[in-house]
């Protein structure tokens, strides 16, 4: 019998993504963001969750994607990680869902090239596919890089 | 590791340290039954607590030196230097036994023959005699003598009776005996108990990550009390102002309370120094007292410990190159033993350590030779500097004057790492020295880290917060001043602040921050924030100025450990993140942005030299009766007048006072062999010209005009210091090649032109 795990999900652009539950923390509407100057796009800025500051991560720009328009607002997915908390912004939460490990397949070759690498697997659901976030590449966004 | 093991460590590393103090004290004072005794005391500890727990190797260290110390006490023994330094040999064995257990929670394997040896030799050696133990140090009798309570004689003769058998306490002796008053010996008591606090304290040890945590979250606390006071603003409710107030008072209180939870004495530091100087004044022959002043002073715990390798390092750095050999120092009229002095005092919410020596002071030639052979500056710049300029240059990375590298200085951690680590918490060192006289380095730190007052300023939509300690004043420039009073050199605003000259960064554009549009009939106005970093001062252009708040400060995540303008992040008052700015990081990114910026002039200039200019505006002069020569106004910084008289010589050169310094003068017409216009006037025109921060005067005979053309010439002059003849005003024009002729004098070193007085000069910046 194979392993059931849960999966927090949550949509960008038409993208159905997930995170293991146990690596979630909360899920929180948008939140006012303090922009850090000369920093990459990929960060959304700083977020105040109740007295601790966090870093949010635009996971739009983080996958190459088109930035947000100006009149959405984003979710923030907060996830436990080895360095505190961090905040991933999305644009709409989904359900958690339960899927067995014998329905991970290897990510199709044809995902954009800077996605690629940040998504772990991919899950059949159904009706649609949900692509599995590598947390800790996600969040590892290089400020020097940014700097340019 | 075992709870009673870590307790066993840290109490036998105290008595330890204690053992290091006292005996160094106790080297000073060898009468001191007092520091004998606390020195006895804290090794029997050690012998006792490592005998319970089974670390023999400890105990018959320990035992050996309480066998000589209980000679001491007895009397049969008086201290010299061979006995503290055998006796501090002994403690060291003993500290890196107690590292290796701490390690590996065994005693390891160490030689222990050497120093037991030692103990062994100076026990023998005794002659055994056996002077007559003075009366005890009964302190109880002593404070009641020191009070007045009994004379000296009684206690004399009670203490006799105790020795005789008596095993009453002195104090009921003297009352069933003597008939004092109980309540004189309960004063006493009280008073020994207070002196004896060290001994029998009444504190207990806590966690420090539990205070950390504590700590973090009487932060909490602060933002949420600063939160709730900013809805007081909005609400007439009093019975919610009222409460509102009292969580404000309790909650400063709380925060008080807290942060002194984490302070300590700055003796915690101190007190291993004065084993540090008797061990570097031994290693070098020298003779060194340490005086201390203001060791109670406190500071926050995550200071303290970051201020201990920089401290430690200036004062062994202060008697290795500071004080003087013996008879060096009594040739120059000093006491052959020299002194560090330590003092720590509170001034204006910060800490101030200074350390201070009567040695040899800073030779300020030998620091300007190294500073030349290691190329940390160029001739020019150092011909600039004044002595104390000089004497900062110390703080230079790969800098060490240190004739000899010693052990014990002048192993490449030098005063750099010292001010670094200095100012990584916020602190500032400065240096002062007279040669001959001795050298003052003098500390300024924060209190505490955790929360410090900062000033809000808001640019592009953001805002931020500068730290106070980084701040000296605001200015503010209104209407036209706005316009007027910040100047342009190079592309590179300044303004002139009392007649200092401030360099200007706009925050907005060292952080990419989109540019604030003025209403069209607002006021121009130019705020300023004058800050410190580096010793040097900068003016930051913000947008706006707020308000001075407390702040809570909290680490970035990792993800902008890059950027190296933020110091951390705070939350405001309105819940909304703010990020603190990094005033050392911005001056730095900022002079790389000048340098760059003095490059983009550079290459400017290239190209307005180079084949063809664009139409750019051009200085046209008079050198002699027919010279007619032009230069690029960009590369003009000013032009003045000056009384020939003003002129003076120095290194064979013509130079003038101008602006508190001495610039040099060139003069145009010597340099081109053009004849002068010899012409009686009294002032002569200068072009004042800026390399490298120098300005350089170019003496000319006349300015004639500024000229807006587009430039071609060709390159048809024999001269070097010419890049050829172009036609401006439709007249032929030389174009002079300002580098060049800079050059060309720098190299001169002959260069002074006779029957100057007549000519009258353009100074050419």
């Amino acid at each position: 019998m194979s392993t059931e795990r849960q999966f927090c999900t949550f949509l960008i652009d038409d993208l159905l993504l997930g995170v293991r539950i146990e690596e979630v923390q909360e899920l929180i509407r948008h939140q006012p963001t303090t922009i850090v100057p000369l920093s990459s796009s990929e960060l959304g800025g700083l977020i105040n969750l109740r007295g601790q500051i966090v870093i949010a991560i635009d996971l739009r720009r983080r996958l190459g994607l088109e930035p947000r328009a100006d009149d959405e607002s984003a979710m923030n997915v907060i996830l436990r990680t080895e360095d505190g908390l961090v905040s991933l912004l999305v644009d709409e939460i989904g359900d958690v869902v339960e899927v067995s490990e014998d329905d991970f397949g290897q990510p199709p070759e044809t995902l954009v090239a800077s996605g690629r690498e940040l998504i772990q697997s991919v899950v059949m659901l159904d009706k649609n596919l949900l692509l599995i976030l590598d947390t800790e590449k996600a969040v590892n966004v290089d400020s020097a890089l940014m700097n340019q | 590791m075992d709870e009673i093991v870590k307790e066993y460590l840290i109490e036998s590393n105290e008595a330890l340290d204690c053992m290091d103090r006292e005996l160094v004290a106790l080297e000073k004072e060898p009468s001191s039954r007092e520091l004998l005794a606390t020195i006895f005391r804290a090794i029997h500890t050690v012998k006792g607590t490592s005998g319970s727990l089974g670390y023999s190797k400890i105990e018959s260290v320990a035992h050996v030196g309480e066998n000589l110390l209980s000679r001491m006490r007895d009397g049969d023994l008086i201290l010299t230097a061979e006995i503290t330094s055998a006796l501090l040999a002994m403690t060291d064995v003993l500290r890196r036994m107690l590292a290796s257990i701490e390690e590996t929670e065994e005693e390891g394997e160490f030689e222990t023959g050497s120093v037991t040896d030692a103990l062994h030799r100076i026990l023998q050696n005794s002659t055994g005699m056996n002077n007559p133990s003075a009366a005890g140090s009964d302190k109880t009798g002593e404070i009641l003598v020191e009070r007045g309570a009994v004379s000296e004689s009684l206690i004399t003769s009670v203490v006799k009776m105790q020795e005789q058998g008596d095993a009453r306490k002195i104090g009921d002796i003297l009352v069933e005996e003597a008939g004092v008053s109980p309540l004189a010996i309960a004063d006493a008591l009280s008073v020994q108990a207070e002196r004896r606090q060290q001994v029998t304290t009444s504190a207990i040890r806590v966690d420090v990550n539990l205070l950390d945590k504590v700590m973090n979250l009487v932060g909490e606390l602060v933002l949420a009390r600063n939160q709730v006071l900013q809805f007081t603003t909005n609400t007439e409710d009093s019975s919610f102002l009222r409460t509102a107030q009292r969580l404000n008072l309790i909650t400063t209180e709380l925060q008080e309370g807290v942060m002194k939870t984490r302070m300590q004495p700055i003796e915690n530091i101190w007190k291993s120094f004065p084993r540090v100087v008797r061990d570097i004044s031994l290693a070098g022959g020298k003779l060194a007292e340490l005086e201390m002043e203001g060791a109670e002073t406190e500071l926050d715990k995550t200071i303290i410990e970051a201020i201990k390798d920089p401290l430690t390092h200036i004062v062994r750095n202060s008697v290795d190159h500071g004080i003087e050999l013996p008879s060096v120092r009594q040739q120059a009229g000093k006491p052959p033993c020299g002194t560090v002095k330590l003092r720590a005092f509170h001034e204006g919410g910060q800490v101030n350590i200074v350390i201070s020596d009567d040695g040899a002071g800073v030779d300020c030639a030998r620091v300007r030779a190294k500073a030349l052979e290691k190329q940390l500056v160029t001739p020019q710049q150092l011909t600039a500097m004044s002595d104390l300029q000089v004497m900062n240059l110390l703080f230079l990375p790969g800098f060490s004057t240190a004739a000899k590298v010693t052990n014990i200085s002048g192993r490449g951690v030098g005063m750099d790492v010292v001010k670094t680590n200095i100012e990584k918490i916020g602190g500032t060192v400065a240096i002062d020295s007279v040669q001959g006289k001795g050298t003052t380095i003098k500390i300024r730190i924060p209190l505490t880290l955790a929360i410090i007052p900062a000033l809000l300023v808001m640019s592009g939509g953001e805002r931020f917060a500068i730290p106070q300690v980084s701040l000296v004043e605001l200015v503010r420039l209104e209407g036209e001043a706005a316009i007027s009073k910040i100047e342009m050199i190079h592309g590179a605003p300044v303004h002139r602040l009392r007649g200092k000259l401030l360099p200007l960064l706009s925050l907005n554009r060292q952080l990419n921050l989109p540019a604030t549009v003025a209403g069209a009939d607002d006021v121009p106005v130019v705020n300023i924030v004058v800050l410190q970093a580096d010793g040097r001062q900068f003016g930051l252009i913000v947008d706006d100025i707020n308000d001075t708040e407390e702040i809570v400060v909290k680490p970035l995540g990792k993800q902008l450990k890059g950027i190296h303008c933020f110091a951390g992040a705070t939350i405001l008052g309105d819940g909304r993140v703010a990020l603190i700015l990094d005033v050392p990081g911005l001056a730095q990114r900022a002079k790389l942005g000048s340098e760059t910026q003095a490059q983009e002039v550079l290459d400017e200039r290239k190209k307005a030299t180079a084949e063809s200019a664009d139409a750019q505006s051009w200085l046209l002069f008079r050198v002699g009766n027919k010279g007619r020569l032009a230069i690029p106004l960009s590369t003009v910084s000013r032009l003045e007048e000056f009384d020939l008289a003003a002129i003076e010589v120095s290194d064979q050169r013509s130079v003038i006072q101008y602006r508190n310094a001495i610039m040099p003068l060139i003069f145009i017409s010597d340099m081109l062999h053009l004849q002068g216009a010899r012409e009686d006037e009294s002032r002569f025109p200068v072009i004042v010209y800026s390399e490298g921060g120098k300005d350089i005067g170019l003496a000319v005979d006349e300015i004639l005009d500024i000229v807006d053309e587009h430039v071609e010439y060709s390159n048809n002059t024999a001269s070097d210091y010419l890049l050829g003849s172009a036609v401006l005003q439709a007249r032929v024009t030389d174009l002079l090649n300002v580098p060049a002729i800079v050059d060309g004098f720098m190299r001169s070193s002959d260069f002074i032109p006779e029957e100057r007085a007549e000519e009258s000069i353009v100074y050419v910046n």
